[in-house]
């Protein structure tokens, strides 16, 4: 154990921070950025040394208030969590230096309240990666959810009401999550992880009990995270929140409750109960996954709006993940785990790309992309550079881990898998040129829209270095793949793999 | 076999991709840029030429860039293949650069910097596929060729350049993403590996089915080569601008493509386990058809640039028929055709973009008697078409020669039929043009118009190239050194 504890500076840093601003912020809006980027800081050096220290010493657990488990509330900082915590807080660092511009410009005086929610939610983000209670899991993912549904309804247009569609359906999920917790309390007496990891091989003879926990559990992130077919509020909720709001979410909210999928299925349930007890559940969870991923890209080629096309393809995602996951061997596994942190810079990338986009342009239609990589070459170029991650080309990262993915798969013997795979690339290559086409060619001179893309130029500063960093982070972390492997993701593994 | 590690190979695959940096940064001073073009190519050249002696010698040096996955790093190295692969490209590079200048400001082009660093960047992708380590690293570089020269093919700007860039990328990504991706990773899924390896790493690891499955799977893949059915795009291409067509679509894009069938017909499948397999003959029967087949559409085309591509689907697979026989002879003609046909290619392209720039027209059925007012230009024309279709004293003939030695060594007559065949086709899509520029009266003012040649910086390149068509056939000991190192090692 770290006798710093810096990693409770990392989750309370936000949270101190939001506190901060809601009740000096009445001072003046002048503070409200000092704030927001100091207590991030804070976050990311915590988690970069937490990290570090993992890397180095291994994982280590420690006990708020030094309440002993299973009684107290356990925090686990293991490899896959201390990759976690640093991916959030890079991510949120980012994020926020973009919407501090783009909030400025939309939101004006609600910018308070905007800035209050973030940071409540990226200290949410967070504690979801520490924590090692089943129970405090539902917690955070409760405050996760009501401060993205209250950052939705800041949007435009019907973000009102896309922001009632999805509490209806997060609502939902969490009740089956809470649900499946209250089943394995009343069959095990805990809620510590690690806890019910030791006494769940031992319950004979309540299997019925047992799997009725685990698929409420399961249910309840899917909707959560947007498995096919339960996605239907994703599309909208992500279309019309806020661009400074969709360049935190959309990155990292369905990516983290992947992550606590891979917590129950492997740290609260085992390998052994998924894979080998139940191995038709594990065959047609692959099958559904594949089935949502050719379903998603489908329905991503009949967008018009760069957002809502964005917001299929993570739908798309969701599924490479689960599925990888589910495919039940080291190389789906490493694949999933890879592209979670793959997923959250390239849709990181784009979102940012496409926050800067409608900055200048006023919307994302495609219509209005005519000309840009002339007027915002930079922007444009970090956007290829995304687009190309999602396509899956080499070297940037989007490629490795749809290696692993795809390697996974004829492991498995899944081909349906692996040719909803290829077949989603084939999709997102298609996608991104047709934008990459109408952003290259100049606009016809007759049909411009009122001042048109003329009199648009580059985006500012506080919008474009985020983004020229996340795209270089994309070639950066693709090339670093084979350390990341070996020294990250082989220890996240469950045991046996 | 000596690999020394060695800082050279990436040094000659970076020095282009980082100098479209200044070539960007010069935007505004064009003599400047151009300066930096040409200085990068030389030195490109330079240090390709500084690895040659080391490679003759039997050795050669080696890069790793980054361990990305086990067994399967980004790696670069020079071998006696490669090196005769980026010896052709990085020559020519230097003659298309300095007629670039001459061409794109005789024509007074849009985005000449865009152009520029485009051009930069692809030839930094060419000498990747060409030092490539293993299939991994050749991939990543066939992908960054097919995505730089997007905007080289989609120059203009109008809509018939975009529906051509859109055919480009669909044919080219998609095959890539949907044959060679999954060809490779079940490659690895059996081997383990992906590195080129002497004698292929296949043998003894894939049966006859799963063989044939993964050669189609690849000779398809890397639709770059133009096989029939997936030559579609290079005819299509022809919208570029002529430098762009003469070095990318006439040497560095589809000599990429053949390179890469070649690679893994030698390095990944072994000419071993392909005879024993008897899995050439999938080889020779997709070349022969595209062949001929190419060689007859050649024939109907009236636009200059479309027939020189016509003509090209039809030359690359030559080199893909010589190695599919499987014989020294025809291994030796196959590989000795891809430079013969480079330095001829070339020579077309930029004379028709000559052509382009002094008399703007496109269509051979417009050029009667152009010949009389660009001797120069014409003759060059007259030598490279020689030299494709294979007559002595020019290049072609060596490499058809050979061939033909390898077909008649491997018993397969009706090959040396196909050869012979597609050489009269040859001649009879090249000869009229030549003809015509000669003899044909001109309907416009009857060559009364005296000598009205292209600009000096078009002319020289072309001059250069033609040469080399001849030089070649006289001199051809260093090609078919490299090339003995790679037919029998």
């Amino acid at each position: 154990m770290s006798f710093l504890n810096l990693h409770m500076y990392g989750l309370t840093a936000p949270l101190v921070g939001a506190m901060l601003l809601y009740a000096a912020g009445r001072l003046g809006s002048r503070i409200t950025l000092p704030i927001v980027f100091g207590s991030l800081s804070i976050s990311l050096a915590a988690s970069v040394l937490v990290f570090a220290e993992v890397l180095h010493v291994g994982p280590f657990s420690y006990t708020v208030g030094n309440w002993e488990p299973p009684y107290g509330i356990e925090l686990v900082v293991d490899h896959l969590g201390a990759l976690m915590i640093l991916l959030i807080s890079s991510v949120s660092l980012a994020a926020a230096l973009s919407s501090s511009r783009s909030v400025a410009a939309d939101l004006h005086e609600r910018r308070r309240p905007f800035f209050t929610l973030y940071l409540i939610l990226i200290a949410g983000l967070y504690g979801l990666a520490l924590t090692g209670d089943a129970f405090n899991l539902y917690v955070l993912l409760e405050i996760t959810s009501i401060t993205t549904y209250g950052l939705i309804a800041l949007g435009r247009g019907r973000a009102a009401l896309s922001s009632f569609n999805y509490i209806v359906m997060g609502s939902i999920g969490a009740c089956f999550y809470l649900l499946g917790i209250g089943y394995l309390y009343i069959l095990t007496g805990t809620l510590n992880m690690a806890d019910l990891h030791r006494i769940i091989p031992l319950l004979d003879g309540r299997g019925a009990a047992l799997a009725t926990a685990f698929a409420f559990l399961m249910v309840g992130l899917w909707i959560k995270m947007a498995f096919f077919p339960l996605h239907v509020w994703l599309p909208n909720a992500y279309t019309d929140m806020p661009d400074g709001a969709a360049v935190l979410i959309a990155p990292l909210m369905t990516k983290v409750t992947i992550f606590l999928m891979i917590r129950v299925m492997f740290s609260i349930f085992s390998p052994v109960y998924e894979f080998i007890q139940h191995m038709g559940v594990q065959q047609t969870i692959v099958g559904v996954a594949a089935v949502g991923i050719v379903c998603a890209s489908a329905m991503a080629l009949g967008q018009r709006d760069l957002r809502r096309m964005l917001a299929y393809i993570i739908i798309a995602e969701v599924g490479y993940m689960v599925g990888g996951l589910w495919l039940a061997n080291a190389k789906g596994m490493t694949g999933a785990i890879l592209h979670i942190v793959n997923d959250a810079l390239m849709t990181l990338c784009l979102f940012l790309a496409a926050a800067a986009i409608a900055h200048r342009c006023g919307g994302m239609e495609f219509d209005r992309l005519q000309g840009l990589t002339r007027r915002m070459p930079l922007t444009m170029a970090a956007f290829i550079v995304g687009a190309l991650s999602m396509i899956g080309v080499p070297p940037t990262c989007g490629f490795f881990s749809k290696w692993y993915l795809l390697l996974g798969g004829i492991e498995a013997g899944q081909w349906l898998y692996v040719g909803a795979l290829i077949f989603s690339s084939l999709v997102n290559a298609v996608l991104f040129f047709r934008i990459i086409e109408i952003a290259f060619f100049p606009a016809a001179a007759a049909g411009d829209h009122g001042g048109g893309p003329q009199t648009v130029r580059e985006a500012p500063q506080a919008m474009l270095q985020p983004l020229l960093v996340s795209a270089a982070a994309l070639i950066g972390v693709g090339l670093a793949t084979g350390p990341i492997v070996e020294r990250v993701v082989r220890f996240a593994l469950p045991v046996g793999f | 076999m000596t690999m020394e590690t060695s800082f050279w190979p990436l040094a000659a695959v970076l020095i282009s991709l980082l100098g479209a940096i200044p070539i960007v940064l010069s935007d505004r001073r064009p003599n400047l840029r151009e300066a930096w073009t040409v200085l990068i190519a030389l030195g490109k050249f330079a240090i390709v030429a500084s690895l040659l002696p080391s490679v003759l010698e039997g050795g050669g040096c080696r890069f790793t860039l980054a361990e990305v996955v086990p067994g399967v790093p980004i790696a670069l190295r020079v071998d006696a293949m490669g090196m005769y692969f980026a010896l052709v490209a990085s020559f020519l590079w230097f003659c298309t650069s300095v007629y670039s200048i001459g061409y794109m400001r005789a024509l007074n082009e849009h985005d000449q910097t865009r152009y520029f660093a485009s051009f930069a960047v692809a030839i930094s992708a060419t000498l990747g596929v060409a030092f490539s380590e293993n299939l991994l690293t050749l991939y990543l570089f066939y992908e960054m060729l097919s995505l730089s020269t997007y905007p080289l093919v989609t120059h203009k700007q109008d809509a018939e350049a975009r529906s051509a860039g859109r055919k480009y990328l669909t044919y080219l990504l998609g095959s890539s993403v949907a044959l060679t991706l999954p060809a490779m990773i079940l490659i690895y899924t059996m081997t383990g590996t992906l590195d080129f390896t002497v004698g292929g790493i296949l043998a003894g690891k894939a049966d006859a089915s799963t063989a044939s499955i993964l050669l189609v799977l690849l000779v398809f893949g890397f639709a770059k080569a133009a096989v029939m059915p997936l030559h579609g795009w290079l005819p299509a291409a022809m919208v570029a601008p002529t430098p762009v067509s003469s070095f990318l679509h006439g040497v560095a894009v589809v000599k990429v493509g053949v390179f890469s069938i070649l690679r893994i017909v030698f390095f990944v499948f072994g000419t071993g386990l392909l005879a024993d397999l008897n899995l050439g003959a999938v080889l020779t029967a997709l070349a022969s058809v595209t062949i001929i087949g190419a060689s007859l559409v050649a024939l109907t085309q009236d636009n200059l640039k479309r027939r020189l591509a016509y003509s090209t689907i039809g030359q690359l697979s030559y080199m893909i028929l010589g190695a599919g026989m499987l014989t020294e002879a025809g291994m030796t003609g196959g590989l000795l055709h891809l430079s013969m046909h480079a330095f001829g290619k070339i020579t077309l392209f930029l004379c028709a973009g000559a052509i382009y720039v002094a008399a703007h027209k496109s269509n051979i059925s417009e050029m009667d008697g152009l010949g009389r007012r660009m001797p120069v230009t014409y003759a060059a024309f007259f030598l490279a078409s020689l030299s494709i279709i294979g007559m002595p004293p020019l290049g072609g003939f060596l490499s058809k020669w050979s061939m033909v030695v390898g077909a008649i060594d491997g018993g397969r007559l009706v090959l040396v039929a196909v050869i012979l065949v597609s050489s009269l086709l040859n001649a009879a899509y090249f000869f009229p043009i030549v003809y015509r520029g000669f003899f044909a009266r001109d309907a416009e003012d009857g060559g009364e118009g005296g000598i009205r040649e292209a600009p000096v910086l078009c002319l020289i390149p072309l001059g250069v190239s033609a040469l080399f068509c001849l030089v070649l056939f006289l001199w051809p000991t260093l090609a078919l050194q490299l090339i003995q190192r790679v037919v029998s090692p």
